[in-house]
């Protein structure tokens, strides 16, 4: 291999920097998601860049079951964003905090 | 600077300005378009760093599964109707694994592992079904147990 295993981590860190910073930035639940997909992929390159400096099948075969476990997980987690939208009507994490506060009002308008 | 070095940092570049891109935007059909650019050079990365097999797998799961899933949603939710074009280049490169050594070596080392991840998918089906099914879908047991 002509390219330095440094030059991969690099490459897959400045990813999960990006995941990270899409998912903290972001106020959106399908965009968190994406971050977190962004995230797995950078763990994947990384392993796959470790097979091939060590030359061991073990990396790849991580790096398949973290494919399993992304796919595993963007199903549950888009299927909670749908969930999330028909009660709330929005993606916006914060919404939740709205209704939780209109009920409080109207639990004070009906004593007094 | 060898073909495979010029190619890697090629594939580098591509991989970090789309999702740079894709993370910024705003349009969430956009953000999903240019991750998809993201993981096809992700997928050439992995043919040329010598996993022809996860190379697919990540054309087929990532880019044509989880992506599609993603574009599905946010078509569901709120209505943007926004295309943009896709990008891909191929090399040939030695493997260190070719699909059949690592398919052996997964059913050979990783059974019970491939197992236990067959089992998590079935159970993420079940899930979805359950948490993102109609809420009418689940009176009908009630209803019968009631009567």
């Amino acid at each position: 291999m002509t390219v330095s295993f440094d030059h991969v981590l690099v490459l897959a860190g400045a990813l999960f920097i990006m995941g990270i910073v899409c998912v903290v930035v972001s106020r959106n639940l399908i965009m968190m998601l994406l971050g977190l997909e962004i995230m797995l992929n950078a763990a994947s390159i990384a392993l796959v860049g470790s097979a091939l400096k060590w030359h061991h099948v073990e990396g790849q075969a991580i790096a398949l079951f973290i494919m399993a476990v992304a796919a595993t997980e963007v199903s549950i987690g888009l299927a909670m964003i749908v969930g999330f939208y028909r009660r709330v009507d929005s993606v916006d994490p914060q919404a939740l905090e709205e209704p939780i506060e209109i009920t409080n009002n109207k639990f004070q308008i009906s004593n007094e | 600077m060898t073909l495979y070095s010029i190619l890697f940092y090629i594939l580098a570049l591509v991989i970090l300005a789309s999702t740079a891109v894709a993370i910024t935007r705003r349009d969430m059909v956009h953000a999903v378009i240019y991750l998809v650019v993201s993981f096809f050079g992700s997928a050439l990365l992995f043919y040329l760093m010598g996993a022809p097999l996860l190379a697919a797998l990540e054309i087929i799961i990532y880019a044509g599964a989880i992506m599609v899933l993603f574009l599905f949603i946010v078509m569901m939710i709120r209505v943007q109707p926004s295309i943009d074009s896709l990008l891909s280049r191929s090399q040939l490169v030695p493997a260190v694994a070719t699909p059949s050594m690592l398919g052996q070596y997964f059913f050979q080392q990783h059974w019970v592992t491939v197992e236990i991840a067959s089992l998590l998918l079935l159970v993420a089906l079940v899930g979805a079904m359950i948490i993102g099914g109609s809420p009418t879908s689940g009176s009908p047991p009630e209803a019968e147990e009631e009567s």
